[in-house]
């Protein structure tokens, strides 16, 4: 940015003259923005206008706006009920073993990637591993279902006879592992891409300095993709109270909803099903705090530590 | 660096060491300095192979999974659910696809989702690719707010029902439009077309094209776009793997069955097991094995398009995503 700027924009006028002589200059960048910034808008602002229903009682006859003013109370509502503790348990759980599985596994394919010499091979087990990130989580899960059958399935014939799926305390590991099986490769492009920016000449002296395999990873490769290990952590934590509702939700079954009832699924059930607007309003808007709660923290925390951020 | 004091190596690089740093940085395979590599040979031998190991491993983890629906779905489905298929399609049997390409209800939202899929995608490029345009110009000042405008949604939004209710007001409930109108920008498509822009299209064409008197707008149609085929290919790839994926938008949004997409219908069959009525006539246990099969085939039939289009846009994947991921 610094040493891109041309001359002529130095004298940029400031504040409201500053809108309209932007208007006036850009008027052509403004009009290409414009479709975006409708959609934007009208799809991602105006609903967040409608989070006052978790403080207001829902009347569909007066609207979002006009119901009763209840304050807190529906929070209150869900912190006292008898599903909290459960939800809050599995839903952390649930996105801990992702984040932190889905965070490493694909740093450690990376680095095992890049150790492949012939780029045909190395393209070959990209373009393999990429693959299952094109599937659809419905199909993941029926997958998930034939293979876990027992006594016929692929695994299930050696899981004795009843499905894991089945059984709570197995729903977060099957959760987690096929996030894993099925996002890995996808994941590690971004590792692979820092990875290949890394000068040969390094390499060269570490090895004259009589640096082995293991060592050119530890003492090289890693400290490349650090930053980028950071950014994308800062990233992963935002999203730590939010576990994909399709998956636990197509995951579901009668047998283990003691482990999957998780704060979407929850607010699904109550909001859409149950037709309680508020009350499941006002649980996404604490789930949504959370979230933005840890972001700012791990921001925070990654900036003061590593002299890295998002923002 | 590591473990100096060990190796014979003298302070000044011998000659030729150096000229086995030359050829090897101008690209030519050169065997390793024995001399200096000898003690450590045989732990890089064990590094070696230990990595070649763990990655058959995990190309077989992948791999298997997958090849094991294709050859299910063309095998007779006694034999798959006794266990005996391991490598080959065993009794090869098309009856599975026959089924299904009787099977109305899957051509129904075969048709919904190629809608969906092209209109949505089309809409998305139309909105995506001007947007990162616009804020990839430097000199448009106002791009920073824009873009906190658009990356705040990222982290903060309305939530499910506000949002359920604006569609409501909006008539857009039960409608196609449901499907294509809410997700036509992905904030982080946008920033990572725009980092293309801002890495890939020299500043050079630009200050040309003005000297042209050229208008943004005409720079952009007639240089930018033609310069981006590959982050446009990988960008439609994302937006429309997205639309063909879709189940929750179906869940939520659409009661009238006659306009489910395909996953919704995927999911009546594949998950709460609603195969076929006719097959149930048959006697259970050939009915349970013949509606295994079908989930097989189902699988195939639905992944099909994505399949075919991937090794066309494969190329593209490295070239497109990396130049976005890198900055994004």
């Amino acid at each position: 940015m610094k040493a891109k700027q041309v001359v002529v924009h130095e004298n940029t006028p400031h504040g409201m003259r500053g809108i309209v002589w932007s208007f006036k200059r850009y008027w052509q960048l403004w009009l290409l923005a414009l479709p975006a910034i409708f959609f934007v808008v009208l799809f991602a602002y105006v609903p967040m206008w409608g989070i006052q229903l978790a403080f207001r009682k829902f009347e569909p006859s007066k609207g979002i706006t006009g119901g009763k003013w209840m304050g807190l109370s529906y929070f209150k509502q869900f912190f006292a009920s008898p599903m909290f503790g459960n939800i809050m348990r599995n839903t952390i759980s649930i996105s801990l073993w992702t984040l932190v599985m889905g965070f490493i596994a694909p740093i450690i394919l990376a680095l095992l990637i890049n150790q492949i010499a012939s780029t045909k091979i190395k393209g070959l087990v990209q373009t393999i591993t990429y693959m299952p990130h094109f599937i659809s989580t419905v199909v993941i899960v029926a997958m998930l279902n034939i293979f876990l059958t027992p006594e016929t399935g692929l695994l299930g014939k050696f899981l004795g006879d009843t499905s894991l799926l089945g059984e709570p305390q197995w729903f977060t590991p099957i959760y987690w592992i096929s996030e894993v099986w099925q996002h890995c490769g996808w994941n590690c492009i971004i590792y692979l891409a820092a990875l290949s920016s890394v000068d040969v000449a390094l390499y060269e002296a570490a090895k004259i300095d009589g640096a082995g395999r293991m060592q050119l990873i530890r003492y090289v490769d890693i400290p490349t993709i650090l930053p980028t290990c950071g950014v994308l952590l800062i990233m992963n934590m935002g999203s730590v109270l939010s576990v994909g509702f399709e998956k636990v939700f197509l995951m579901q079954n009668a047998l283990n909803s003691s482990a999957s009832e998780v704060i979407s699924t929850y607010t699904y059930k109550i909001g859409i099903l149950g037709s309680q607007f508020s009350y499941s309003t006002a649980i996404g808007l604490f789930n949504t705090l959370v979230n933005f709660f840890f972001l700012i923290l791990a921001n925070y925390i990654s900036k003061r530590v590593s002299d890295t951020s998002i923002f | 660096m590591v473990q100096k004091a060990s190796t014979p190596v003298q302070a000044p690089m011998n000659p030729r060491d150096a000229n086995l740093l030359a050829a090897r940085n101008s690209g030519e395979q050169v065997p390793f300095n024995k001399k200096v590599h000898q003690q450590r040979s045989f732990s890089d031998w064990m590094v070696d192979i230990a990595i070649w190991v763990v990655l058959i491993l995990v190309v077989l983890a992948v791999l298997y999974p997958l090849w094991f629906v294709v050859i299910a779905s063309v095998s007779d489905p006694k034999l798959v659910a006794s266990g005996q298929l391991s490598l080959l399609p065993k009794g090869p049997t098309l009856k599975g696809y026959e089924t299904i390409f009787h099977d109305a209800r899957i051509w129904h939202g075969y048709a919904n989702t190629i809608l969906y899929s092209v209109g949505g995608t089309l809409l998305n490029m139309v909105v995506t690719i001007p947007v990162a345009f616009a804020l990839s110009r430097r000199e448009f000042k106002a791009r920073r707010l824009i873009m906190f405008l658009f990356t705040f949604t990222m982290f903060f939004g309305g939530g499910l029902i506000p949002s359920y209710l604006l569609y409501k007001q909006l008539g857009i409930l039960n409608t196609a439009w449901v499907f294509i109108l809410p997700g036509a920008v992905s904030v982080y498509n946008v920033i990572i077309t725009r980092s293309f822009f801002d890495t890939s299209i020299p500043e050079e064409l630009h200050d040309a094209a003005q000297i042209d008197g050229m208008s943004y707008i005409g720079y952009f149609i007639r240089i930018v776009v033609p310069l981006s085929s590959a982050i446009i290919a990988v960008i439609a790839l994302y937006y429309f793997v997205g639309h063909w994926n879709d189940y929750f938008t179906g869940l939520i949004y659409i009661t009238d069955m006659k306009k489910w997409p395909l996953q919704n219908v995927l999911q009546q069959i594949l998950l709460a097991n609603q195969t076929q009525s006719n097959i149930a006539s048959v006697g259970a246990q050939q009915a349970q094995e013949a509606a295994e099969q079908i989930k097989y085939g189902i699988i195939i039939v639905s992944t099909l398009p994505l399949l075919v289009l991937y090794p066309f846009l494969q190329k593209y994947f490295n070239k497109g995503v990396m130049i976005g991921a890198i900055k994004g």
